[in-house]
């Protein structure tokens, strides 16, 4: 919102700096994003009079002029400008000038000549037609009035200094929209009274013929309607003081009744709009909604298509805005237009906001209403551009207004509550006086009785509802350095910190960052394409996945059942950086739906994934992983299970199977489903249902004393068939001698030659312990083994070698 | 026999001259000193065949060459053992520049770091942690918030929605309606999670991370709040750092504060991080609005409360130097590595 210091001094007596205007607007709630300068640094630029003018003996296309610049004396100025004669009064940038463009003038030669300073134009003062006519274009700007003073500051003279303030207003103070709004914060808190401007004005007696027939056929979406007629207009230029305030803020001039319908909506924050009498068939306005497919074209001359969710202004036949919005074409306001019907009025705010982003049109006037206009400022608006009408002699205000309302009147809020209420919000105690100083200066009304205090708040203030409100009120403007730091004092102590999940949560992550993992966090949702690439069975569950009906792109529009995809896109990037090895992981929510489409709140499970990529990493680098969560948390996987997915290798991949339950898989990501991400390397994945696991999770290890005895190992190299597995042999290792044998640890595997096609030779460690009655004697292991060795080769026909 | 002394001194030191290791003194200390096969024990025997009146003299003699040769030995040893010691230290020197070895360990994510911390934080000030649910429905999303049905928040610019009834939080706000509908006054609670928004540029992502508190019970008030954050940013970024209140507008806090910190870069001289204003916005908060206490059945004229929301990935952004919210999302292992708890 644009606020240009000038204007806001037509209704407060600013006796502040810039600087501290801010910085007490941004104490009480406004916070000013810049503040841009006008003419700030022009100096040294004056007025002068052209006395004399000679050719330049060496220059065709240069004059000599001699100028009369007051107290900077009688100087030589040489220009190329054709436009200045004798008697003209220009601004001349003396030595040592600087122009608006932040340029500097100095006294110089030009062929030969000395000149002492510069003629100006409207660019290099910083000023258009809109600030003084004549100061557009690029030739010398010559000063209208004869009687100008000389060697005065044009800055001055034109009083170009001013600093135009760009505040940001927050969601519930839409009166702020406006210069008059924040003037009226600026006078509460700098405690200086409010200048309204003037609302006068004489209405003439019209003709029976000049009545117009308002009809509101949808009240919800416009709630108010005022139409005003106004007759013999003549369309014009406005004064400058108008169109530079209407330029400062970013709107161009174009006639005296436009201009006045966008100086009120800058002034007072109310939209209005302007038709053609003539345009209007039947004189008659008809709010509405629009029929599907109906068209309008507006001003800017471009065909909308609407529909029902639209509101239009129609005359007695066809749409001539769209409401809120803007005008249409067909009823604008032309050069030759005598009278028009002035509108006024309130649309429903969340309407006008979705209208304008489903047509992709927003206007000063859309947006105004997006944020929300009071019934009050609507009827003052009205008032505010007849006057101006008057005062501009843009036309004569006739009698003929049209107030249509649909609801019941507006009613200001009343807030009925104590002191200590509003104290009590507050956590300090601001003195009675001052409360009700301040909101008076709010313009509340106050009545106050003991504690009990009764405030009615002005009427464009419609945020205000309780208590709560009054102490937020009161708090900005008595300044929120009095707020003294307390810690709960009243406050009971709670129990506080993690609960044994979200601890074990932090411990899972640590256990994994130990083992070189580096944690991700990926987006929630992925594309359709990213599921696909798993390329899932029909009856695969991952498949029924929630899709969101507005994503941003497609590539983030599915809910997702899997982290892999999330992570395999990881690692695409990565490698496509040059990272050409890794380890990640990832926890975080899943989302499955209860049925489809969605009708009840989805169920969130949080998956656990991992993806280690990159030269000696492989099945078993993730299945360390799961040894070191069973480590850890006191859970045992069985992990001998072939898994059947459809995106990992059949012959590298395997169940997490916990408790007999499948909770997930793990295993080398198929070449197809790699493909899909662009990768050519190897890339081996893990997926689990983290809740069920740390479901899991029981208190992971007590103390074992230590043995008594000391442990004995033996290594054992074993000859196989090359289909028997290593579990498989592990097993009975460990069913041989059930309490003897502590660990049994795999070291070697050897396929060649030496042992001939079809087997394989598998070196184990095998640890025995001694039942805790005496040591272990080299006799008691010799026995061991040999039970070993007979149950293998029994069992599994493997043989030591 | 004085003779026989002086040939075997001289012997003696002619052979030692030539030693370089132990070993080999070790064998000359066999053969000259040690036992009784050694030539100087092997002269004691030799004293038994003098006369009489000479043993004492020659016994003297002998153990006197028993001593000097002892003696010399030992000096002769102490040599080589430092010459030794010397010339495994010098063989044994490694050129110290090579690579260090150490197991390679990962790393949190910096939005959890930040978690961790800011959980920390508030545990000791008697907070609990909960998740809630991520996708919502209108009532704990917005309605039960007090954010009417016209506010533009709701709208599908703004908003991912599964359909009319279902929508991915935009804030983790909704939590506060889920502790308040479960939870029996008072308590306070943090509410961390992930958040959605249809914004997409470097400061924006369409998915991110916040964390809400929220502390109910009697007599809570905005003091009470300003105390909290205080102890909030001192911990988290320096000892000196200060908050400031603003007022702000959100629809379920009433007062509504914006809460800055003063910068921690230049301690609120002003420079580039703060924008020359001393002051970096962290987070928004305020009084809880008597609405979402009757909208959950809390009655708001015995409790009151205060809620504050923070924005967890623009804290690990600040706090860690990063301008582009992507680098937390993209999963660039440079860039992770860099991220140590």
């Amino acid at each position: 919102m644009l606020a240009p210091l000038s204007w806001l001094k037509e209704y407060v007596d600013i006796d502040v700096t810039p600087e501290e205007l801010e910085k007490k607007l941004f104490d009480c709630g406004f916070e000013v994003e810049q503040i841009i300068p006008y003419g700030d640094k022009i100096d040294k630029v004056v007025t002068c009079k052209i006395k004399e003018i000679t050719q330049h003996p060496n220059a065709e296309r240069l004059r000599i002029c001699q100028v009369d610049a007051g107290k900077y004396g009688v100087l030589q100025i040489i220009t190329n400008a054709t436009n200045v004669s004798v008697g003209d009064i220009v601004p001349v940038a003396v030595d040592g000038a600087t122009l608006a463009t932040g340029d500097r003038i100095f006294n110089g030669k030009l062929r030969g000549e000395p000149s002492y300073g510069m003629f100006c134009g409207g660019e290099e003062i910083g000023i258009d037609d809109n600030f003084y006519d004549g100061a557009s274009g690029d030739s010398v700007l010559i000063f209208n009035e004869k009687d100008l003073p000389l060697g005065e500051e044009v800055r001055d003279l034109l009083a170009l200094k001013d600093y135009v303030f760009d505040i940001s207003v927050l969601a519930n103070r839409p009166d702020c929209q406006s210069v008059l709004g924040i003037a009226r914060e600026i006078a509460a808190t700098l405690k200086k009274p409010l200048k309204e401007p003037s609302y006068e004005y004489t209405a003439k007696k019209a003709t029976a013929a000049d009545a117009v027939k308002v009809t509101v056929k949808d009240g919800e979406l416009c709630p108010r309607y005022i139409a005003h007629f106004v007759d013999d207009v003549k369309i014009e230029k406005s004064p400058k003081w108008m169109t530079r305030r209407l330029k400062m803020c970013g709107i161009n001039s174009i006639s005296n009744i436009v201009d006045i319908t966008n100086y009120v909506l800058l002034e007072l924050g109310q939209p209005m709009h302007a038709f053609d009498e003539d345009d209007l068939e039947k004189r008659e306005i008809i709010v509405r909604r629009a029929e599907n497919g109906e068209k309008i074209v507006t001003l800017d001359e471009k065909e909308l298509t609407l529909n029902n969710d639209n509101l239009v202004i129609c005359d007695g036949v066809k749409p001539v805005a769209l409401a809120g919005i803007m005008g249409g074409l067909n009823s604008e306001i032309k050069e030759t237009t005598e009278g028009v019907v002035f509108e006024c009025a309130k649309f429903k705010r969340d309407n006008v906001r979705r209208s304008a982003r489903m047509l992709g049109k927003s206007s000063d006037s859309s947006k105004r209403f997006e944020k929300g206009v009071d019934e009050y400022t609507t009827e003052r608006a009205m008032k505010r551009a007849l006057h101006l009408v008057e005062e501009l002699g843009a036309g004569v205000p006739t009698d003929v207004h049209v107030d249509v309302s649909a609801g019941k009147e507006q009613e200001n809020k009343t807030v009925k509550t104590t002191f200590s209420k509003i104290n009590g919000v507050l956590g300090i105690e601001v003195p009675k006086g001052t409360v009700i100083d301040i909101l008076k200066r709010l313009n509340f009304g106050v009545e106050t009785s003991g504690d009990e205090i009764t405030t009615v708040a002005p009427p464009y203030r419609e945020d205000v509802e309780g208590y709560p409100d009054l102490a937020e009120e009161v708090i900005r403007m008595y300044g929120y350095e009095h707020v003294v730091p307390t810690l709960l004092q009243d406050a009971k102590i709670t129990a506080g910190g993690y609960t044994k999940e979200q601890k074990d949560e932090l411990k899972v992550k640590k256990v994994l960052i130990e083992q070189g993992y580096n944690e991700v966090m990926t987006y929630s949702f992925y594309s359709k394409k990213d599921v696909a690439a798993l390329h899932l069975g029909d009856g695969d569950e991952e498949g029924k996945v929630i899709v969101i009906e507005n994503p941003i792109s497609d590539n983030y529009e599915v809910m997702r059942r899997t982290l892999i995809p999330s992570l395999l896109g990881v690692v695409s990037r990565n490698v496509k950086k040059g990272n050409y090895a890794g380890r990640i992981f990832e926890i975080a929510k899943t989302y499955i739906p209860r049925s489809l489409p969605v009708s009840d709140f989805p169920e969130e499970r949080k998956h656990l994934c991992i993806a280690v990529f990159g030269d000696g990493e492989d099945f078993f680098t993730v299945k360390g992983a799961l040894k070191v969560i069973e480590d850890n948390f006191g859970v045992k996987f069985n992990l001998g299970v072939r898994a059947e997915k459809t995106y990992l290798h059949p012959g590298a991949s395997a169940k997490i199977i916990l408790g007999g339950e499948e909770i997930g898989c793990f295993g080398q990501v198929t070449y197809e489903t790699c493909a899909e991400f662009d990768l050519e390397c190897k890339v081996f994945v893990l997926e689990l249902d983290y809740d069920s696991l740390q479901a899991a999770f029981t208190v992971p290890f007590k103390f074992e004393p230590l043995p008594k005895f000391p442990e004995v190992k033996r290594d054992l190299a074993l000859i196989a068939d090359e289909k028997i597995t290593c579990g498989e042999i592990e097993e009975v290792i460990r069913s041989a001698c059930k309490q003897s044998v502590k660990n049994v640890e795999l070291f070697d595997v050897y396929v060649g030659d030496q042992i001939g096609a079809g087997k394989k030779s598998m070196a184990f460690t095998v640890t025995f312990s001694s039942d805790g009655t005496k040591p272990l004697e080299a006799e008691d292991v010799d026995g061991f083994v040999k039970r070993i060795l007979g149950s293998l080769k029994h069992r599994l026909n493997v043989e030591l070698r | 026999m004085e003779e026989k002394i002086q040939e075997i001194k001289g012997k003696i030191a002619l052979e030692l001259a030539d030693v370089k290791t132990s070993g080999e003194l070790f064998q000359l200390k066999a053969k000259y000193i040690l036992g009784k096969a050694g030539i100087i024990p092997g002269l004691m025997k030799e004293l038994g065949k003098a006369a009489k009146e000479d043993r004492p003299k020659l016994g003297m003699v002998i153990n006197s060459l028993k001593e000097w040769a002892t003696d010399y030995f030992a000096k002769k040893e102490a040599e080589i053992i430092e010459a030794e010691k010397n010339y495994r230290y010098k063989k044994e020197t490694i050129d110290i520049t090579m690579p260090a070895k150490a197991l390679k360990q990962g790393t949190l994510h910096p939005v959890s770091i930040v978690k961790a911390e800011l959980i920390d934080i508030f545990a000791g000030m008697g907070f609990k942690v909960l998740e809630t649910r991520e996708i919502e429905d209108d009532f704990h999303n917005f309605t039960a918030l007090n954010t009417p049905k016209e506010h533009p928040a709701r709208d599908k610019q703004d908003t991912f929605y599964i359909n009319d009834d279902f929508m991915l939080r935009t804030h983790t706000s909704p939590g506060q309606i889920r502790s308040l509908t479960t939870m029996k006054p008072p308590f306070k609670v943090l509410i961390p999670g992930r958040v959605y928004r249809a914004d997409d540029d470097a400061t924006h992502s369409p998915m991110f991370h916040q964390m809400e508190g929220l502390v109910i019970d009697e007599k809570i008030t905005l003091c009470d709040l300003q105390g909290m954050l205080d102890v909030l940013v001192k911990k988290m970024f320096s000892e000196e750092a200060k908050t400031r209140f603003r007022p702000s507008f959100f629809p379920f806090t009433e007062p509504s504060v914006e809460v800055d910190v003063s910068c921690f870069e230049c301690s609120g001289k002003g420079c580039k991080l703060c924008k020359g204003t001393g002051w970096i916005e962290i987070l928004g908060g305020g009084i809880v609005n008597r609405k979402v206490l009757e909208n959950c059945g809390v009655d708001p004229d015995k409790y009151t409360g205060f809620a504050f929301g923070l924005g967890l990935d623009r804290i690990a952004m600040l706090k860690n130097g990063v301008n582009n919210i992507h680098v937390l999302y993209e999963g660039d292992l440079r860039a992770l590595e860099q991220f140590k708890g």
